[in-house]
């Protein structure tokens, strides 16, 4: 296995291990969103990993089912999605707030602007419950900055709600051929 | 070395590729030469025309891609050479037309009018194959080189600070974009992906 990984440089975590290391992101709740993502034939998740994503980021990495590409800045993730979703195939971003409203520009010239169903899964960073002091505006500047794009969004906050918001966020994008967002809350990716 | 020579040049082989291009002259030019299904112009999003090659060269590796880049998008955007490169789909060919300036836009000069090297960026980042070209027969000869390849290449290609006198063409956004989708699913081979429904363009 280590020999095989070794091999792909491509490839994010070397072993369970080393990912596990950096969390106490929710296991059981990592594995439910990507469960969900599975079970929309979701083809390719683009992402820039982030702590609380670790572990739904290794999910998907290690499905054969599913094209997981890891972007240098988040925007990219949007044009990657995009470029999925006209040849064909369901896309979902994961990504931390932050990289959220690094991407604002591609969501609004390229995701909107041509019409192209958009899943976002954000990591909420800096709401209710927050320590680090550094996510602390972005949290603030998240809904307000979704509600100005016109882009519906919705909480997730408990493990019961996850597998149904992912289900209606793809129905909801696709028939409105527009980005819609899921915050999933610390509550939920979080075990402290 | 024009950029509207050069596409000129390569007219015959985007024939069987799905194309994208950037904005402003790029997209301006290619459909002066005559437009085609299988071209998609991505008229904004400044840096995201190479991040949406990637997704369709990884989601229909029988398909080739050309993205067509400019240095000003590309500098936007320095960072999706590494991860190209990261997933170094055989099946894309990423061409930057580098005219040292944001011709589009004003014709205020980039940093490659200074120095700034792309193709050094891109081979440093890890993509396998990588040229500048100066004339026309050396990026011709490059461009069907890549093609017969089946190698991540980034081919940069020296051109004039020179464009069409307009960027606005009849060809509407929506009606782009749709039919570039349904020319990709036309072309889709049956059962290509069996464990999976392919979404609506």
């Amino acid at each position: 296995m280590s020999g095989q990984d070794t091999a792909n440089p491509s490839r994010l975590y070397r072993n369970k291990r080393e990912c596990l290391l950096t969390m106490p992101a929710s296991a059981t709740n990592a594995q439910r969103i990507h469960r969900a993502l599975r079970a929309c034939s979701v083809r390719l998740v683009a992402t820039l990993p982030e702590t609380w994503l670790v572990e739904v980021v290794r999910l998907c990495e290690q499905d054969p089912a599913m094209l997981l590409v890891c972007v240098a800045k988040e925007e990219e993730a949007v044009g990657i999605a995009a470029g999925a979703h006209l040849a064909g195939e369901r896309a979902a971003l994961l990504m931390q707030n932050h990289g959220l409203l690094q991407s604002v520009n591609g969501i609004v010239s390229l995701a909107q602007l041509y019409r192209i169903p958009l899943v976002m899964l954000v990591s909420y960073r800096g709401s209710f419950g927050e320590r680090d002091p550094w996510h602390a505006a972005g949290g603030r500047a998240t809904e307000p900055v979704l509600r100005a794009l016109s882009i519906p969004y919705e909480l997730v906050e408990g493990p019961e709600e996850i597998e149904p918001r992912i289900a209606a966020t793809f129905a909801l994008a696709e028939s409105s051929q527009a980005p819609v967002a899921l915050l999933l809350t610390r509550g939920l990716m979080w075990e402290d | 070395m024009q950029r509207l020579d050069c596409l000129r040049a390569i007219y015959s082989e985007l024939q069987r590729c799905a194309v994208v291009t950037i904005m402003g002259a790029t997209a301006a030019e290619l459909q002066s030469l005559g437009h085609r299904s299988n071209f998609f112009y991505l008229q904004h999003a400044m840096g995201l025309a190479s991040s949406l090659g990637l997704g369709l060269a990884l989601c229909r590796p029988e398909v080739k891609v050309i993205v067509l880049d400019g240095d000003g998008s590309l500098l936007m955007n320095l960072g999706t050479l590494s991860t190209l490169a990261r997933y170094r789909p055989a099946n894309l060919l990423h061409i930057v037309f580098d005219n040292e300036a944001l011709l589009s836009s004003g014709g205020d000069r980039t940093a490659t009018a200074v120095g700034a090297d792309l193709e050094g960026v891109a081979r440093a980042c890890g993509i396998p194959g990588t040229a500048t070209l100066r004339t026309v027969a050396a990026f011709r000869a490059a461009v069907t080189d890549a093609l017969r390849a089946g190698v991540l290449t980034t081919l940069v290609a020296k051109v004039e600070r020179s464009g069409p006198a307009q960027y606005v063409t009849g060809l509407g956004l929506l009606e782009n974009r749709f039919e570039f989708a349904r020319w990709l699913q036309s072309v889709r081979p049956p059962q290509a992906n069996p464990g999976f429904q392919p979404t609506s363009p």
